[in-house]
């Protein structure tokens, strides 16, 4: 699933170097532009894509239409999924907001600023992403259970959800808003200063427009990947129904009962849940972007 | 370009660690017969030595192990969706049955002297060490206050295990099924977390949360190999666990001698070293390390429930506690409960 967002989202949104889409020229008739070699690469991208993303995804959303729409209803109705699919979205949607604003910072600060250890910084920055999940389950509940160093006993508890989602999620905005900002210019912030921009002028007007795509990017990977977090939780959340089960673990549950078509339809209507996100995304990304 | 260097690492890095993935399923080739054995992930560590032996009999002379080991349901799934198995051991019946239903397993798999059964446990309980809050019984694990960890009875089917022998604990004393559900009520009440497979229990326990852990004889006995730090407890009435072994359909006669040297006194005392009961009569069992008498492992329990007995077999109990209620499926008796606690526990 993850790798279907992944291609949605970067055709939804690319972080050109300017952080601004060329406007489109509006033509009244389609006119194939394509060269050998761009045709080549098209083909080999389109039967990639297809062969990896659209034919199983339409398996998953064939399979599960094949109750009709009242499949999809039923697997709602059920008030324990209920309960699983509000958790995920609403900790999902938490998580990227958190990540939205601690995520550029971090960017900020790696790019923009000097201090010691930040090298060091920019290599760890992935290890999040890099830890096989059930690792990094196994970190957070020795970091939270009940023999936290930090005295924080937050293993079981919905707090966990939101700590491991935050945890998987982190490097995704940090690394999609970094290139985009060693990119800009610092002459335009100067000339903006020049003529008497204040600084919140400048990042509203200049900084922000130009890293809104790739925020938005980032936004929608994280986003994507956390409600689909399996492995982190299964350990730290506890997965006790009503209160810390996610839906990740609900569709497991289906197929452990051998009901491949509830899981279908409980994955593809994740799946709308994801695109539905990061259509908004896009929209609020390019509203963002004409602001500059 | 220093971007374009980290990338390019990072991108192999996630390509190895995916290829080790791939290749801890894959087993070693030779030459002679090869027998592939699916499994449920206990049976990795526990196999090494049986396998060792079979190789030690004129029937194994040549014979090489490609040997695939997983979550049972995943396991059973696997082989539905193509995977090349010859012998198969699951957790619990039903994962046998699905392979039966898809034409890949005789339908007189059971037709033999341990009625398919390879190997056994009973469902314990895991305590601190030292057993601080005392737990000897099932009734003292529901007193308030006492944390409870259990695999997620959803997601896990061996999970199963355990939520059945706390229900057997009532109706196979004699208790009505209303008392039975008040009594899982107050068990999932006082249970902590839900993890998902009977391991990942163990590790969440070991790392310190809970009082007590419902887990099963031979994973308390090799997290006590392993060095953990607790004790565990047969409860005076508990129930059987059994793993049913079978061959599939297109497996040749090596491979149904390997299932019949499963059961063998020999390798039953191999799987005993690993916490196993043993299936069959008259096996010289050697100190078992780990258990809570090593030269008397397997104390038999006052009462010992079978799901046979007690719940008219796993074609009865899966759906009867566990359907989930999509489908047309009925709603399972322990699955309604848990909705109903975690819907209180939730107000």
């Amino acid at each position: 699933m993850t790798s279907a967002l992944i291609g949605a989202s970067v055709e939804a949104g690319p972080a050109s170097p300017e952080g601004r889409r060329p406007r489109r020229v509006r033509r009244t008739t389609p006119r194939n532009t394509l060269t050998r070699g761009a045709g080549l690469g098209l083909g080999v991208a389109m039967i990639w894509f297809s062969l990896l993303v659209l034919i199983p995804l339409t398996a998953v959303i064939a399979a599960a239409g094949q109750g009709g729409w009242s499949g999809y209803i039923d697997v709602l109705r059920n008030d324990q999924t209920w309960a699983a699919v509000t958790l995920t979205v609403s900790q999902a949607l938490v998580v990227t907001l958190v990540n939205i604003v601690i995520g550029s910072i971090i960017a900020w600060v790696l790019v923009r600023d000097d201090f010691w250890g930040k090298r060091l910084l920019d290599v760890i920055i992935d290890v999040p992403f890099a830890l096989p999940t059930i690792v990094a389950g196994l970190v957070l509940l020795s970091l939270y259970g009940p023999n936290s160093p930090l005295g924080l006993h937050w293993a079981f508890t919905p707090n966990a959800v939101t700590l491991a989602l935050a945890f998987v999620t982190l490097p995704f905005i940090v690394r999609t808003v970094q290139p985009v900002l060693e990119e800009l210019e610092a002459d335009v912030e100067e000339a903006a200063a020049s003529l008497g921009a204040s600084r919140a002028t400048i990042v509203r007007r200049i900084i922000l427009p130009s890293l809104a795509p790739a925020i938005a990017a980032g936004a929608a990977l994280s986003f994507a990947r956390a409600i689909s977090e399996y492995g982190s939780l299964v350990l730290l959340s506890g997965n006790r129904p009503f209160q810390t089960e996610v839906v990740s673990v609900r569709v497991l549950t289906f197929i452990e009962n051998g009901n491949n078509q509830s899981a279908a339809a409980l994955a593809s209507i994740m799946l709308a849940v994801a695109l539905v996100v990061i259509v908004a995304l896009d929209i609020v990304q390019r509203r963002v972007a004409r602001r500059g | 370009m220093k971007k374009t260097i980290k990338a390019a690492v990072a991108a192999s890095v996630t390509g190895v660690l995916a290829l080790t993935g791939c290749s801890a399923a894959g087993g070693s080739s030779g030459s002679g017969e090869t027998i592939s054995v699916n499994a449920f992930s206990v049976m990795e560590a526990a196999n090494e030595p049986v396998f060792d032996d079979f190789e030690g009999t004129d029937d194994g002379a040549d014979v090489t192990f490609q040997t695939s080991y997983g979550a049972s349901g995943d396991q059973s799934r696997a082989v539905v969706a193509g995977a090349d198995a010859d012998v198969v051991h699951y957790s619990l019946e039903t994962d046998v049955t699905r392979l039966v239903g898809e034409g890949l397993v005789a339908e007189d798999w059971k037709d033999n002297a341990t009625n398919g059964i390879a190997t056994s446990s009973v469902v314990v309980f895991v305590v601190r060490k030292g057993n601080p809050d005392g737990i000897a019984t099932w009734d003292d694990i529901v007193e308030p206050g006492v944390e409870i960890i259990t695999p997620n009875p959803g997601s896990s089917g061996s999970a199963r295990w355990n939520i059945l022998a706390a229900w057997a604990h009532i109706t196979g004393n004699g208790g009505s099924e209303e008392e039975a559900r008040a009594f899982i009520t107050s068990l999932l009440d006082n249970t902590i977390a839900l993890p998902g497979s009977g391991r990942e229990a163990t590790t969440a326990f070991t790392d310190g949360s809970g009082d007590v852990l419902l887990s099963y004889e031979n994973e308390a006995i090799l997290a006590k190999q392993s060095g953990a730090d607790i004790d565990y407890v047969v409860p005076p009435d508990t129930l059987l666990i059994e793993n049913p072994a079978t061959v599939t359909v297109d497996a040749d006669e090596t491979a149904q001698s390997f299932l019949e040297f499963m059961t063998s006194p020999e390798a039953q005392a191999d799987y005993a070293q690993s916490g196993f009961r043993p299936v069959v009569d008259g096996v010289g069992i050697e100190d078992v390390e780990g258990a809570n008498d090593p030269a008397d492992p397997f104390p038999t329990p006052e009462t010992l429930f079978t799901i046979d007995d007690t719940f008219n077999g796993w074609g009865e109990a899966a759906d009867l506690y566990f359907g989930d209620g999509e489908e047309g499926n009925p709603l399972g008796i322990i699955t309604e409960l848990q909705q109903t606690t975690g819907q209180v526990g939730e107000e």
